[in-house]
Formats: structure tokens, C-alpha cells, sequence
């Protein structure tokens, strides 16, 4: 990992993320499937972008290309210039589903990134032990994944990737499971985060208000193959606060975005009934 | 070993009062039983285990004294009053070295077969390349039941203990290589992505990863292990010259003495029980991250 520590100390600003005509493709039963088609973005350090669409408009596998589980059959993907091929820490990435190590405490399971790198002990539980009271998990350090709710197992998810400060974090719809009011907290909570640390966030999700509350920018994609149909801006003021979302202007982006969306959905509905 | 005759010159008192002390258990149970059905003792876990084992040998006593015969013939079978005296015989004539070499046999094959098993599973489940070079023989040997063994076991070993803890070594070795295996090849593709996500080397991957994933799969094979090291003792002591719970089941079969054969069916149950329970405790304690509390539905 040292690679990783002299870009960062060379480049003063990391998180810049590049998409060059990005295309992925599977073969399933003896079938190539084209799920992402010439794919084309730039994602500003600092910036926070959601990607939104149906579901199966291949949002999940421009992340996984990104993050590097996924190799593209067409295309290019620069992270500050750097170019993915492999997973690797300066791609923080936060699953849909409760991915702490079941038989490791909150404590461990969000140092684990440092303990790879090999950084000192007391260096390791003086950072730890910070994120822990940040997001409010300091008097469940001790505890196991199985003694936490889904949403305090989201908030160690999303400290155990930043920890290692990534230049960017990938987020798969991390709050889809979790009940309205707690995901509503965690937004919140997200964004405090964010706009202390500025480190870049790629945020996929299918929940349009969810998107018009976090981001800067919003990639509305769409379906058969999956590609980016539009790019709208979300310039409610910052801080947010989640009655944000009620505003005239959230409403109006909200209207355009449904609509963009409701085509799509159409659309893949009507290619799944063939 | 008992002599037939002095077993002949026990049994008639001892039997006839272990009868009468029978009965009075069961009758006294019998009561018990009919008025708890409306009470809470009912719903005590403890005390519907212990019934469940009287409700057992009690049945099995009844049968024996109806001398039961529909298909299945209980007239000759040794009653549980006639294995207790049995048992009585035994513990009056240093049963010690019996258990004791047999507990010795036990434990020095599963141990061996831990060992080589857990690592053998990693390995297969873990590299491809050393899968196809072993798992095909492997799986070759792995339906061969341990009475076959024996001539094998006469003819490979240097003497007859070895012969005895390579068979009960064979009992356990194969459920707790499958267990490892299956326990490594199942590990959890998130869980890989956030160790890559991390930056985690493969080094890293296996042992805070894989390994820990695997560990309750290891534990169930462990446990199933040392009940099939117990399973497999009276085939090994075949081999056995003098001591064993195994031969004495073995020998009183070759000389027609029924009581002991139960008593010795009994303990080896007992004994695994108890030790595949250990095992099971001791393997919990290495995973105290688990929920392993049965889920109310």
C-alpha cells in the first residue's frame, strides 16, 4: 500500500474519479448480456454524486467496476489518474447488506483496514476510538455485529472504509434496509460526516428523495443497456436538514426526476414481460 | 472378565431387589407423571430430559417383561434391570484399565485426525491445485466402513494399538475434513470484498477471514467426529487382546453373554455423548461471537 500513500502525498487533492465509455457485459447462458453501454463521467474531488435508476439498470455494477470486483469489457476507470484493476483500500466501498465480520467486535472490525497497513497500535485505537465517538458507537465497541441494529452495523460499515481514508467512498444503497425513520438519521449523519472529511462519494440508490437530499449532482440512468441518461444538479443549500426535501425546489427536481425514471421503469417492464 | 458362574450366583438376589426398587421408581414416577400434566413441572426443561430417559428404559423394561414378540422380538433381549446387574459385575472388577484404555485409543485417533483433517481441509479448500491432487483418493477411501479396515490395520500397523487408534482415527478423520473443506469453500463473497475493499493481502484474507468463517463448520465436524471415533471402538478392539469397553462388548458377544454386550452398547454412548459434548463446549468457547441460542418462533 505504500503506492497509495505517496499518490496521496503527491496529488493535494485526491477523490477525482474518472468513467471513460465504460462498458460491462456478461455471458449467461451461453448469451452475452450487455448491462452497461458507454458510460461516460467525471466526479469532482470532494463532490457527492448519486447514481439513480430502476432497478436493474446496472447502477450497482458501475460501482463494483469502479471499486475494481468487476473487470469492463470496454472502457476505463482513473482514480486521481490512477487506473482500476484490482480492488484495492483507496476505494472505500459500504454494502447494501450487514458486512461487518461477524467474529470481530465494533471495535475490530473498524480497525481492521489500519491493522492491514500496518500502523502502530495506539496510533490504530487513538483513530478508532475518534470515528467510534462520532458517530456514537464508542459504548458498543466491545460489542459483536449480532448485538447491533442494522443501523448501528451501517454506521461501523461506513467508518471501518473511511478509516483508511479512501479517495473515494462507494456507497450500494446502504440505507435500503433500514427502516424509514433510522435511514432519515443516517442521511443526516452522512452528510456531517461528509462535509468534514470532503472525501468524494459515489452513492447508489433508487430513492429519488434520498438522492435530492445528499448529493451535488445526480446521474438519472436508464435501462436496456444500462447508460446515463441525464445529469441534474441538486442545489439545495448545505447544510441540509431532512425537511429540505419539501422545499419548492426539491419538489420540482423530485417531479423531473420521477418522470425520467417512470420511462425507464416502463421500459424495463416492457422488456421483461417478452 | 466376569466368570459366567459367579454373575449366575449374583444376579437372582440383586436382580430381585433391583425389581423392587424399580417398581417402586415407577410407580412413584407414575403419579408423578399424571399429576404434572397439570402442573409446571411439566414445563421444566431438566425434568422433562429426565423423563424422557425413564419413559426409555421404562418401555424397554416392559417389553422385555411382556417378553414382546411382534416382528421384533424382545423375549431373549437383556431387560435394563439384567444390564444394570451387568454393570454392577463390571465396576466391582477394576474397570478402570478397561475405560481407560479405551478413553487412551478414543482420543489419540481424533486428535490425529483433528490435526491432519483440519489442515488437509484448508488446504483442499483453499487451492484448487491440491484439491485435484488428493480429493479423488481421498474420496475413494472415505465410504470404506471401518470393519473393513481391520485386516488393513493387522497387516499395516507394527502392533495391535496402533492398528486400534488408526481405526477410530479413521471414524473421525473423514466428517471433519468434509466439514473443513465445506467450511472454507462457503466463505461469504461480501465478506472477501470488504477484506479486498480494505486492502487486505491474501495473508490477511485467509487467517481474519476465511479461517473464522469456516471455524463453526470445523466445529460441527469435530463434534460429529468424536461420536464416530466412540462409533467405530468396538470394530477397533476387535484387534484388542485384553482391555477396552469395546472388547468387553466384542468378547461377550463371542461367548453369548448378552447383559454386558447392552452394558457395554450403554457405556460407549454414554461416554461419547459426554466427550462429543465437550467437544461441542469447548470449540463454543472459540467462537464467542456466535448466536447459537435456538431462535423462538
Amino acid at each position: 500500500m505504500t503506492t497509495l500513500v505517496e499518490k496521496s502525498a503527491t496529488s493535494t487533492v485526491k477523490g477525482f474519479v474518472e468513467v471513460e465509455n465504460l462498458s460491462v457485459s456478461f455471458r449467461r447462458k451461453g448469451q452475452c448480456i450487455q448491462v452497461l453501454d458507454g458510460i461516460d463521467f467525471k466526479v469532482h474531488p470532494g463532490e457527492f454524486i448519486c447514481l439513480l435508476g430502476p432497478s436493474g439498470c446496472g447502477k450497482s455494477t458501475v460501482l463494483n467496476a469502479i471499486a475494481g470486483f468487476v473487470k469492463p469489457s470496454g472502457g476505463h476507470v482513473f482514480v486521481d489518474k490512477r487506473h482500476v484493476d484490482t480492488p484495492g483500500a483507496d476505494r472505500g466501498f459500504v454494502f447494501q447488506q450487514y458486512s461487518l465480520l461477524p467474529w470481530k467486535t465494533t471495535f475490530q472490525n473498524v480497525e481492521f483496514g489500519l491493522k492491514i497497513r500496518g500502523i502502530s497500535k495506539t496510533k490504530r485505537s487513538e483513530i478508532v476510538n475518534d470515528y467510534l465517538n462520532r458517530v456514537g458507537l464508542y459504548k458498543h465497541r466491545h460489542s459483536y455485529p449480532h448485538q447491533l441494529s442494522g443501523g448501528m452495523q451501517q454506521r461501523a460499515s461506513i467508518i471501518r472504509a473511511l478509516v483508511n481514508s479512501p479517495s473515494v467512498l462507494l456507497m450500494d444503497e446502504p440505507f435500503a434496509a433500514l427502516d424509514a425513520q433510522t435511514r432519515h438519521m443516517m442521511q443526516e449523519l452522512l452528510l456531517s460526516i461528509w462535509s468534514d472529511l470532503k472525501t468524494t462519494v459515489i452513492f447508489v440508490t433508487h430513492d429519488i428523495e434520498e438522492a435530492i437530499f445528499l448529493s451535488d449532482k445526480i446521474f438519472v440512468m436508464g435501462v436496456n443497456p444500462g447508460r446515463i441518461k441525464a445529469v441534474l444538479d441538486a442545489p439545495l443549500d448545505r447544510p441540509r436538514h431532512v425537511d429540505i426535501v419539501l422545499s419548492p425546489e426539491a419538489v420540482q427536481l423530485n417531479r423531473q426526476v420521477f418522470e425520467l425514471i417512470r420511462e425507464e421503469t416502463i421500459k424495463s417492464m416492457e422488456v421483461e414481460s417478452l | 472378565m466376569s466368570s459366567p458362574s459367579s454373575e449366575r450366583s449374583l444376579n437372582p438376589f440383586s436382580l430381585y431387589r433391583l425389581q423392587l426398587i424399580l417398581k417402586h421408581c415407577l410407580s412413584f414416577l407414575k403419579s408423578r407423571i399424571i399429576s404434572s400434566f397439570n402442573t409446571p413441572l411439566i414445563h421444566s426443561k431438566i425434568f422433562r430430559r429426565v423423563l424422557s430417559l425413564f419413559i426409555f428404559f421404562g418401555v424397554w423394561q416392559l417389553l422385555c417383561m411382556t417378553k414382546f414378540n411382534f416382528f421384533i422380538n424382545f423375549e431373549f433381549l437383556p431387560s435394563p434391570l439384567e444390564v444394570v446387574g451387568a454393570t454392577v459385575q463390571f465396576f466391582t472388577n477394576d474397570p478402570m484399565q478397561h475405560i481407560r484404555a479405551s478413553i487412551v485409543r478414543v482420543l489419540t485417533g481424533f486428535s490425529i485426525a483433528a490435526i491432519l483433517g483440519i489442515t488437509l481441509g484448508i488446504l483442499i479448500g483453499w487451492f484448487q491445485q491440491i484439491e485435484d491432487l488428493v480429493f479423488l483418493p481421498l474420496e475413494l477411501l472415505r465410504p470404506i466402513p471401518a470393519v473393513a479396515w481391520i485386516p488393513l490395520a493387522i497387516l499395516m500397523f507394527p502392533n495391535s494399538e496402533a492398528g486400534m487408534i488408526y481405526i477410530t482415527f479413521i471414524g473421525a478423520f473423514f466428517p471433519i475434513l468434509i466439514s473443513t473443506i465445506r467450511g472454507v469453500e462457503c466463505t461469504d463473497l461480501l465478506l472477501l470484498r470488504v477484506g479486498q475493499c480494505l486492502g487486505a493481502t491474501q495473508w490477511h484474507i485467509f487467517k481474519d477471514i476465511v479461517i473464522p468463517g469456516a471455524l463453526p463448520s470445523i466445529a460441527s465436524g469435530l463434534v460429529i467426529g468424536m461420536g464416530n471415533s466412540w462409533f467405530c471402538l468396538v470394530t477397533a478392539e476387535i484387534l484388542a487382546g485384553r482391555y477396552g469397553v469395546g472388547y468387553i462388548t466384542w468378547e461377550s458377544y463371542v461367548t453369548s453373554n448378552y447383559p454386558p454386550i447392552v452394558m457395554g452398547m450403554l457405556m460407549i454412548g454414554l461416554m461419547g455423548a459426554f466427550s462429543a459434548y465437550a467437544v461441542d463446549r469447548l470449540t463454543c468457547l472459540l467462537m464467542p461471537w456466535r448466536v447459537t441460542k435456538k431462535q423462538p418462533l
